[in-house]
């Protein structure tokens, strides 16, 4: 997003002269100072060393200023650190107005809340459980008026239709924003006590904590990924008659075992089984995956040793599953004439014959070494010719009806080549996307 | 096994006393008790038996250290002592740890000596002089400050204790062990330790209401663990199974990534390897022929050790762009590519790889005195190709008992292992 669309800005400006609105009371309000110049220094201090290094926000400090100061004093917390963090993207002024205005309203609405309810006085005399149903409000507050902005945001410089500006925001940031609530009311009855804020302080510590472990999650996530692609690609590369079939196999393993109606989990097993069910070529001499003309049946037998090499290898990966038996056992045919075990009919694992649907539908419908692409309607033709004593009639037909409800566009990541690209390139692939 | 004698004889007898006295003087502030018996027990409950996760019950642990500095509970000084705060702690953790030692899981007597005694420490430390009132005449904030220098003290005691029990069990030296479990302090252990102060101050300030509210936040820390530690060890498997590509494909006989990992951790663990380094080591011994894969033709028996000099160098470079491509720490892509290079240029584990991999492919075949001669022929290469420092490492690691090497398989590499009858094919 280069350019600032003028609605953005109009909208921007809009949400500052509120937040502006919300401050301009600060004069007339008794404001304890240096607890609001203290609350400010550390969230400065937490969005810089917290924001930057595992990204997110970061809000128990906020929101004890909401719990802990009046609705203007608490407004001017986030201030501070927006003015003075780092701006990525230029324009730098209507982003760093937007990251102050927007926290700053939401702060006052949660404050506002909290002190009608009569919150503060909880948290002065420690009041439990009479302080927890002020800090719920207001944490519902604070996360309404995050999220009412944003929509608004997203509504006013992006694409995206009105209406579908806001769906999920709220759900996503609720129960996050309420474990940070807790965190910050925490702090306020700590910061309030005779304790004072050293002990406020060391609330944080937790959370921090909590947040470095799950950056390092996203990490450790995201190297597994793509060690995953690596095993793909290697496969591709090897049996170079077709690029990105095992992801487009994935693909249409997902469109069937959603037709299915199967769960979100299985599905995701079911796209490893697809991505990975050739991975035993790797163990196939190169020579033979690639010749051209008629194998002899020796050479065939060889090839066909894949599935049990496959299976051979990815055994000890555990997440995977039944994706293991789907990788074994997506030759076997329904009339049990497909290989390894010449399985037959509903001894064949479910998985597996969706991943045998799936990969006979790809291999058809792209172009390979020994014959042209064919339309998708003569591959769903063929399919249903053999359906019965080759492949399982309940996977075509939902093959079938996926096809027609939302049509065959396979997008293919790992479509490059794996070890002719210079190191340069691929370094900047194994970091986080953020 | 004398010093894990002795733990666990001082843990014993710490219980038993504690527990005589509780029954001879009755139990004070029963609330008190029954609620952190409850934070504790559940935070044992939902510990995990991961042995490389340096702190597996964090809520425990900060349930039990906080009732150990509690002092008071809503503005009412607090009655129980010290014999109390380790019979509660040691009630909640038996009961919590039932179901770990009915699914026989190990390491739950460790664990409940290192909980005791850690426990016993602090309470010993706080509770005589707070009940005797020495505390009174101290600011809000001085005290704050004193209960967590008293909790990192703890935790000091309790990284020494759990690498010394690490030392005993597995018999890898001492001091690596315990910079490890240093480490480990300054990032969940931190947290572990806040929550603790946290904890015993809040409860003093609003009641008994803290422990649910101030424990969320512990408990999201212990659920990001849990799921790091989760993904962690998928990727291993991953990666271990990326590695017998190369056996599968016929280029190396089965099972010699893992030999060779296994080995090199051994290794590295005698050089003083710690954590990071030794991911990177384990993930670069598993990978280290994965070059291979891209050989037009097969090296005969995947004995990369026999060849020239330079065909070796050639086959690591190759090795190190596939290791690039799969998105592992790069650390690990170089060790495999400068594994053939010779060593006073190599990193560390550059040069144990390179030598365990050689130890490894001449021990093959060559019938029971082989090991010997291997070890003889890699230190008279040492002159440019093997480290002498690592020969000699390599040398007293196999002179220890199999047993002890072997015990190694806590780490998961043990999930991908091909069965004793597993055939290759070529």
């Amino acid at each position: 997003m280069e350019a600032v669309p003028a609605r953005a800005r109009g909208y921007v400006t809009g949400v500052a002269l509120l937040a502006a609105l919300s401050l301009s009371r600060l004069p007339a309000t008794p404001t304890p100072w240096a607890a609001t110049l203290l609350l400010a220094a550390l969230y400065a201090t937490c969005e810089h060393v917290v924001h930057r290094r595992f990204g997110g926000p970061f809000y128990p400090v906020l929101l004890a200023g909401a719990f802990l100061l009046p609705p203007a004093a608490a407004a001017l917390v986030p201030v501070p650190a927006a003015l003075l963090s780092p701006v990525e993207h230029r324009p730098a002024l209507p982003r760093r107005v937007w990251r102050a205005a927007q926290p700053a309203l939401a702060v006052w609405a949660a404050a506002r809340v909290h002190g009608a309810l009569g919150g503060r006085d909880a948290v002065v005399r420690s009041d439990f459980p009479h302080a927890l149903l002020p800090a719920g409000a207001a944490v519902l507050a604070f996360c309404l008026v995050l999220t009412a902005l944003d929509g608004g945001l997203r509504a006013a410089a992006g694409p995206v239709p009105l209406r579908r500006a806001w769906r999920g925001l709220l759900a996503r940031s609720l129960a996050a924003v309420a474990v940070h609530g807790l965190a910050g009311l925490m702090m306020a009855v700590l910061w309030r006590s005779p304790y004072g804020p050293v002990s406020a302080l060391l609330v944080l510590l937790p959370m921090c904590v909590s947040w470095w472990v799950f950056a390092q999650y996203h990490r450790e996530r995201a190297a597994h990924q793509a060690t995953i692609r690596a095993l793909v690609q290697a496969v591709d590369i090897k049996d170079g008659y077709t690029r990105g079939h095992s992801e487009r196999v994935g693909q249409a393993s997902v469109l069937i075992a959603r037709e299915l109606g199967m769960d979100d989990d299985r599905v995701e097993v079911l796209r490893f089984a697809g991505i990975l069910h050739d991975v035993g070529k790797l163990g196939v001499p190169t020579r033979l995956l690639r010749k051209d003309g008629p194998l002899t049946p020796q050479e065939r037998r060889i090839i066909e040793l894949h599935p049990e090499y496959g299976h051979e290898m990815v055994r000890g990966i555990s997440f995977l599953g039944e994706a293991r038996a789907a990788i074994l056992h997506h030759h076997e045919r329904l009339d049990g004439t497909g290989y390894p075990y010449g399985l037959a009919g509903a001894q064949i694992p479910e998985c597996a014959r969706i991943v045998a649907v799936a990969d006979a539908f790809d291999a058809m419908t792209s172009t390979r070494s020994y014959s042209r692409a064919r339309p998708v309607e003569a591959a769903v033709a063929e399919l249903e010719r053999c359906a019965g004593a080759h492949f399982d009639p309940r996977m075509v037909t939902a093959l079938v009806r996926a096809l027609a409800r939302s049509g065959w566009h396979p997008a293919v990541t790992a479509d490059e080549p794996a070890y002719g690209t210079p190191p340069a390139q691929r370094a900047s692939r194994t970091g986080v996307p953020r | 096994m004398t010093v894990l004698r002795l733990v666990h004889g001082a843990a014993a007898l710490v219980s038993a006393a504690s527990l005589a006295v509780t029954l001879w003087t009755g139990l004070a502030d029963r609330g008190d008790a029954l609620a952190f018996g409850v934070l504790i027990a559940v935070g044992e409950l939902t510990r995990w038996s991961d042995t490389r996760a340096r702190q597996a019950a964090p809520l425990g642990a900060a349930g039990s250290l906080s009732y150990a500095l509690l002092g008071a509970d809503a503005g009412r000084p607090s009655q129980h002592d010290a014999a109390q705060v380790v019979t509660v702690v040691l009630v909640a953790a038996l009961i919590g740890a039932v179901p770990h030692i009915w699914a026989g899981r190990t390491a739950t007597a460790d664990h409940l000596a290192r909980r005791v005694l850690t426990v016993g420490f602090a309470a010993v430390c706080f509770q005589p002089l707070y009940n005797r009132g020495v505390f009174d005449s101290w600011s809000g904030p001085a005290y704050a400050l004193l209960l967590l220098t008293l909790l990192a003290l703890t935790s000091l005691c309790g990284a020494v204790l759990a690498a010394a029990l690490a030392h005993c069990r597995t018999g890898w030296p001492f001091g690596p062990l315990l910079r490890e479990e240093l480490r480990g302090l300054l990032g969940i252990g931190s947290a572990v330790v806040a929550t603790g102060a946290v904890i015993a101050l809040a409860v003093a300030v609003v009641g008994l209401w803290a422990l649910p509210v101030f424990c969320l936040p512990m408990l999201l820390v212990q659920l990001s663990v849990r799921r790091y530690a989760a993904v962690r060890a998928t990727y291993r498997q991953t990666i271990a199974s990326l590695a017998r590509a190369t056996e599968i494909a016929g280029c190396t006989p089965a099972g010699h990534a893992r030999r060779v990992a296994a080995l090199s951790l051994a290794v590295g663990r005698d050089l003083g390897l710690t954590g990071p380094e030794l991911t990177v080591l384990e993930y670069a011994a598993l990978m280290h022929d994965i070059g291979q894969l891209s050989l037009v033709d097969p090296v005969p028996a995947g004995a990369t050790a026999a060849l020239p000099a330079a065909e070796q160098r050639r086959i690591a470079l190759l090795g190190g762009a596939v290791v690039r491509q799969t998105g592992v720490d790069a650390a690990v892509a170089v060790v495999v590519e400068r594994q053939a290079d010779p060593y006073p240029e190599q990193p560390l584990a550059a040069r144990i790889v390179r030598a365990v991999n050689a130890y490894e492919e001449k021990t093959r075949e060559a019938g029971p005195e082989g090991p010997l001669r291997a070890l003889e022929e890699l230190r008279l290469g040492t002159a440019g190709d093997y480290a002498p420092e690592v020969v000699e490492s390599l040398a007293r690691v196999l002179a220890q008992p199999q047993g002890a090497r072997e015990r190694v398989p806590v780490r998961r590499t043990g999930l991908s292992d091909p069965e004793p009858g597993w055939v290759t094919h070529g």
